[in-house]
Parts: structure tokens; sequence; C-alpha cells
């Protein structure tokens, strides 16, 4: 059976305007659900679905296992640390095993750009991109376009800019996507070392000043900055690149209008974002991850055959076991 | 080559033969492995096979400069036989081999190895190609005196480049007395550290780190003047972009010693092969973009770029059924250059087929000064015979190659040797048992 969004989840830049707001929208009966006493309802009942982590995750491996539970499926996780995979074993290999075992759906995060595509071109089961290499990174640009859309209630004609290693960032690439396709004006800023070289052919505009990218945006992503890009040259220190992109206060009160503040995570404060500003009143970084598990449970429904128009149906079924 | 050997009549083709201007229908006589006559009414002599080449070219043998048969090392991804049967398969009567083998060709005795072993296939000729540093360690020089009197016929460290700018001069200068080309695999390291595919939107949007056009052209242009300072021969192996192209007219412009080859895949694939992580279009220099792709034509074409070499690259299917950015480098092409050449630039008529018997045949003998390139009576009996019309679509599974791991499975091509002749022995029938 093919679901409204395909077989996988694997990028943004693939999907349509329509299959996005499809996920959008079916995430917010979900969102609910976590407000409840009893978080669960049974929608993927009798579904097994495998987590598996070849890179260390906390935020979205729970945030998977979370909107798995409360969807009723039943879940192993395997972390690359505790598998066959640290002896050895090649990813078509680990692709063969699980489909031997009849799974229903693999969530995948790799250190690979097209970890994720390798494993859906060889697998039957559906397969959710939880991040390959520095690709792409599709729930995190659906939950980041949810929290927008929340936010100013649309994403049509929105100024979004994303700021910092857009060069390495999978959740940039998926944001680009997103938020081009839903109709918002990007923009991306940051030292041009941590920016594609072909960075323009996206259709973004590209800021080289933190300033001017406050001043035009309504909203900024700001993007974790690897510790690693400093001994690997591309920036000469977290000192300076805090003074010349960091999002301070004082750069945002400079701005003649609020900006709303979003941080993918996990947040090196004092470095790309100050504290100030993460725990600040334009801050919906926390609002993110609770719209993470609510855009996850949709996905997940929405790719293991659920009927969108029943999504709010679902939410009303008793939950727990029978 | 037994003296009892028979005649060999190629009967009715096109003869085409860019070294002695040669190009009208006549019957090819080889005798005792040589080139006994060229002319319209030779007869039957007696005893002498006879080959139907009517419709098809008949061309000095095919050369291909640059090919990994991965032996010794790596038998079970490729051999020295099953590379030079491979090599015939396609047109090539002779290959030049890589010295980037485990363990590396840098001495004499691994020279004669690869001797001996393709003595033993009666198949393409096999010219080994010494490296240019021990263990191509790119630090002190191999000894390449020894190495050119057991049969090597140039240098080169392919597989990486010679980083040392010293150590590329003193090459540059040692191989003078022995009249040999030192070949440079032109990538600057630092700049393509862990690129898997061409720096641009494609690469971008694929999250796979690229390999800057500037890589390559910083190593040409720095070969190119060394090569000035020094007088000696430099041969640039698979150039792939424009800039190449710019900076290798400018040094031929000024009279430098500079020679360059394309591979087929560079003059007709793009960065979009890659689309999806297709690893079997992962080589390194990698695919570049539409315009690069333009460019290698014309330079080919205006003699800026000499010869097409194909940089045949077999690996096991394991290593390429990877996640993209850990899987090897390369594809093979020995079987499917002739093809390609054809059907993706004479008969898009960018080139016709007197140029396309000179950049493979004409050319790569003559710069690298071996035997065949021509038809001219007394030279040596390698002989391609190639259908320009026939049609065939890629099936790696009918390759003689070990190697699979071709981006043009599928691929309609117009273009097939008919017959492969060594020595004035038929190694290769196109409709003939095909011997693994």
């Amino acid at each position: 059976m093919t679901s409204a969004l395909g077989k996988d989840l694997l990028d943004l830049e693939s999907l349509t305007p329509d299959q996005i707001r499809l996920v959008l929208d079916t995430a917010v009966p979900f969102k609910e659900i976590s407000e409840r006493a009893i978080k669960k309802v049974p929608a993927l009942r009798g579904q097994t679905i495998v987590n598996l982590f070849f890179e260390a995750s906390t935020r979205t491996r729970i945030s998977f296992e979370f909107a798995e539970k409360r969807l009723s499926a039943d879940t192993v996780s395997v972390a690359s640390s505790g598998s066959s995979v640290s002896k050895g074993e090649t990813l078509v290999d680990t692709a063969r095993n699980l489909e031997a075992m009849r799974i229903d759906m693999v969530v995948i995060r790799h250190g690979a750009s097209g970890a994720a595509a390798f494993l859906a071109d060889r697998i039957e089961s559906n397969v959710i991109n939880a991040g390959d290499g520095t690709h792409e990174h599709p729930t995190q640009g659906l939950l980041d376009l949810l929290t927008l859309r929340d936010h100013f209630g649309s994403l049509e004609g929105l100024r979004v800019c994303i700021v910092g290693d857009v060069l390495h960032s999978r959740v940039a690439r998926s944001n680009i996507w997103g938020l081009k396709k839903m109709g918002a004006e990007v923009a991306v800023c940051g030292p041009k070392s941590l920016l594609p070289h072909a960075i323009a052919d996206f259709g973004v505009t590209v800021f080289p000043r933190v300033e001017e990218a406050i001043e035009w945006a309504q909203a900024l992503n700001i993007l974790r900055l690897q510790l690693e890009r400093m001994t690997s040259g591309y920036i000469p220190s977290l000192r300076e690149y805090n003074r010349v992109f960091g999002v301070t206060r004082e750069r945002l009160e400079r701005a003649k209008h609020d900006v709303l503040i979003m941080h993918p995570g996990p947040m090196n404060r004092g470095v790309e974002i100050d504290s100030d500003v993460a725990d600040g009143p334009h801050s919906v970084i926390l609002n993110q991850v609770t719209n993470g598990v609510a855009v996850r449970m949709a996905v997940l429904y929405l790719l293991a055959g659920g009927k969108p128009e029943l999504a709010e149906a679902a939410k009303g079924m008793s939950g727990g076991d029978r | 080559m037994p003296r009892s050997m028979r005649d060999l009549l190629l009967e009715g083709g096109h003869v085409l033969d860019p070294a002695t201007a040669r190009d009208e229908v006549a019957d090819v006589l080889l005798r005792d492995g040589k080139v006994e006559a060229i002319g319209r009414n030779l007869g039957h002599p007696d005893g002498a096979e006879r080959l139907d080449c009517r419709g098809a070219y008949v061309a000095p043998g095919f050369i291909d400069v640059h090919c990994h048969l991965r032996e010794p090392g790596r038998e079970d991804v490729e051999t020295i036989a099953t590379g030079a049967r491979a090599a015939a398969a396609g047109g090539f009567t002779a290959i030049c081999a890589m010295p980037n083998t485990e363990p590396v060709t840098d001495n004499q005795a691994a020279v004669g190895f690869i001797i001996r072993q393709a003595s033993r296939v009666s198949a393409a000729r096999v010219h080994p190609i010494g490296a240019i540093s021990v263990g191509q360690k790119g630090e002190s020089l191999a000894e390449f005196g020894e190495m050119v009197a057991a049969g090597a016929v140039a240098v080169s460290d392919d597989g990486r480049p010679v980083v040392s700018a010293h150590l590329m001069r003193t090459a540059l200068e040692y191989a003078q007395t022995f009249g040999i080309p030192v070949i440079d695999h032109c990538e600057e390291l630092t700049l393509a550290h862990g690129g898997s595919m061409n720096e641009g939107i494609v690469s971008a949007r694929l999250g796979l780190k690229g390999i800057p056009a500037e890589a390559e052209e910083i190593m040409v242009i720095r070969d190119i003047l060394l090569a000035r300072r020094t007088g000696g021969h430099v041969h640039l192996a698979h150039m792939s972009t424009k800039g190449s192209v710019e900076l290798i007219r400018w040094g031929k412009d000024r009279g430098i010693n500079v020679t360059a080859e394309v591979t087929p895949h560079h003059l007709t694939l793009t960065e979009t092969a890659v689309e999806g992580y297709r690893t079997a279009a992962k080589m390194n220099p990698p695919l570049r973009t539409a315009e690069d792709v333009e460019v290698l034509q014309e330079a080919l074409k205006d003699g800026t770029i000499d010869l097409v070499a194909t940089d045949h690259a077999p690996h096991h299917y394991d290593a390429k059924d990877r996640e993209f950015a850990d899987a090897p480098f390369g594809i093979v092409g020995l079987e499917t250059a002739l093809a390609l050449v054809v059907t993706e630039l004479v008969d898009s008529g960018m080139i016709d087929f007197k140029t396309l018997v000179d950049r493979m045949s004409t050319r790569p003998a003559r710069l690298f000064g071996l035997p065949g390139g021509t038809l001219a009576n007394g030279s040596i009996g390698d002989v391609t015979v190639f259908d320009p019309t026939f049609a065939w679509q890629v099936d790696p599974a009918t390759f003689l190659s070990k190697g699979r791991n071709t981006p043009y499975t599928g691929k309609a091509l117009r273009g097939r040797a008919r017959y492969t002749v060594v020595g004035g022995a038929v190694v290769h029938r196109a409709d003939g048992p095909r011997s693994r």
C-alpha cells in the first residue's frame, strides 16, 4: 500500500507542498494526545518499528520512541555501539537482516549522506530518515515548519533566516526545501567558509553579517556549531564565532521588531546562541521539541497508510491495551 | 610469435590510418605478425585466414594508456589475463597497466612479473607503467632505468598525486634519460580531502563533500610549469575540467612538453549521474558539469587533449554496494570506451572516425613510444576492425572484465570491435566464443 507520502520519508526536497501540508495538518490532532494522562492511541498496534541509530542522538531518538509508543507500535532501538554494526557489518547486510525479520518500519540515523535512501532502496519496509550525514533531517524540518506555522499562522511570505554552519547541516537543507515549498522567503547567514559554495543556487538570500540577518528576518533558526569545525580549520575560534555570528540579546534588541528564535539543539550556549536569547521571551525552542513528537507521530501514521481524515478520529480512540 | 603462423587477410574493410593518411576501402595482409601489404587486389595468398571486414573500419590497434589490472594483490577484482581479454573485447590491442598494485610496481622484478603474466594470455599486449616513487609514497624516486629495461613504458604514481613539487621536478628531469613520459594524477589533496564528487549544486544538495575543480587545476599548472623548467614530458591523466583544458592549451601554445588524456566517462557524463547516491558513478576525478563535458569534447577534437584513455578501474561489487562516501572511486571502461566515443562523439558530429582513430591509436602510440599506432608496411600487425553502426546495450554481466562497476548499465550504444588482431593473430572475434 502506498501512503500519501509514498513508501519512505527520506527528504523534504522531493515532497510536494501538499504532502508537507498534510503532515503538518495531521500533526495538529496528534499534539493533543501528548497532553493527556494516558498518552496512547492504538493507531499502529501490531506494527513493528526499529530505530537504528548509527550516530549518537538523544533528542531525536527519544522523540521517535515516544511517537511510536504513543501510537502503540512495538519498537526496538538499536544504537551502533550495541549492535553488529560495531563489529563491522555492512549497511547492506544490516538491511537484509531487517528485511528477514519482517519489520514494518525503520527509522535510521546515520553519519553518511544517502544512508537512508540506500536502505530504502533495499528493503520493503517504510524508511524514515532521522538524519543522514550532511544531507537532510526531514522530520526536524517538518517540526520547524509546524512551530513557525503555530506562531505566525502561515508560512507564506514568512522571512526565515538560517544562521550558522549551513555547509555541514542536514537541518539547514531540510529547512530550506520545506520553507521554500511552503512559500516562505529563506535566507542564510554564516561565515562563508561554512556555507556551501553553490548556496546561491538554492534560491536563498545570503547575509554575510548576522546583524543584517536579524534586521531582515521574522524568525531565526540558529544551527548548532560543531566544535570540530574549529580544529578542521573552518573558523578560527568559538570565541570569535560568538563575537561575529553569535545571536545575542544586544543584537536582537537593536532590531526594530521581534524575532522568533529557534534552535534544533543541542545548544552550545555562549557560542551560536546566548543563554538569555535561548531562554528569552521570543524563544520557541521547547515548542520545537514538543512539536517533534507530534510531527513524528503524523509521519509514522501516514506512512503506515493512516487516512489523514481519520487522524482526528484516531485521536479519539481509546488508548492502551484492550 | 610462432614462425608457422598463418597469414591473415583482412578483406574489404575501410582502412583508416591517420599515420599514413590512408582512408580508403582496401585489403590488409598481415604476415609474420607484421603489416605486409595494403591494397585493392592482394589476391588470395596461399593458406591465409580471411576475415570479412566489409562494412567495418580497419584501423591500427587501439591503445589504452591508463588502466588498472589489480594484479598482483587483488586478483579477486581483476587479473592481468582478464583485463587483457576485456581490452581485446573492447578493441584494444595494447594497454598500459598502472603500478598501484599490491605490492606497487616500483622495481624491475615487478615489471617483469606483469610482462610474464601477460605473455601467458592471447589477448591485448600489456605494457607496464612503473611507479615514480618507491611504494608510491612520494618520497624517493623508483629505479626508472631498470624498470624501463624490464619493459616499463612510463612512470606514474597514479591513484595518488605526486605531492612534492621537488619530487615531480626530479622525476621529469630523470625520466629524460630514458625518454619516457611522467604521468601525473592531478589532485591537490588538501582541497580534495574527504570529497567524493564534484563540488557544486549537486554536492550541496546531496550533502556530500565536494572536490572543487581547482584541486585538479592547481596541480595541472604546477606540472606544466615544472615541465617548462625541466623540458621533461609530463602527461596529465584523466583531465576533467574546463580550467585544466585552458591551462594545457596555455602550455602547448608555449611549446611546453605537456600531453593529456580524457576518459570516455568525463566526455559523456555529468555530476548529475551520481543523483540517488549512485556509487557506480563515483570516480576520481569526479564527473563535472555539462560545460566541462562540452569543453573536454572540443579539446579532444582540436587536439589540446591528445588522447582517450579509459582509467579502467574494476572494483568488487561489495565495495561499491555501500554508503556513497565510503565506496571506492572508479569504473570499468575497457569494454565500453569505443562505443561511447562512437555514440557520443562521432555520431553527434563532434569528431570524425579519423580523429577517433588518431586519439585512440596513433597518438597514444606516438606519445608513449609504443609499437603500433600505424598500418605502414612493416609495422607491427596490431589491428582493430570495428563496426561503426552495430547497436547494442550495455549489460555488465557480459563483460570479460571481472569488474561490473559501470554507470552505463542499460545504455544503448553503437559501435563495437569486430576483430581485434595482435601481432597478426586474432585475439577477439565479436561473434566468436567469449572465453574467460
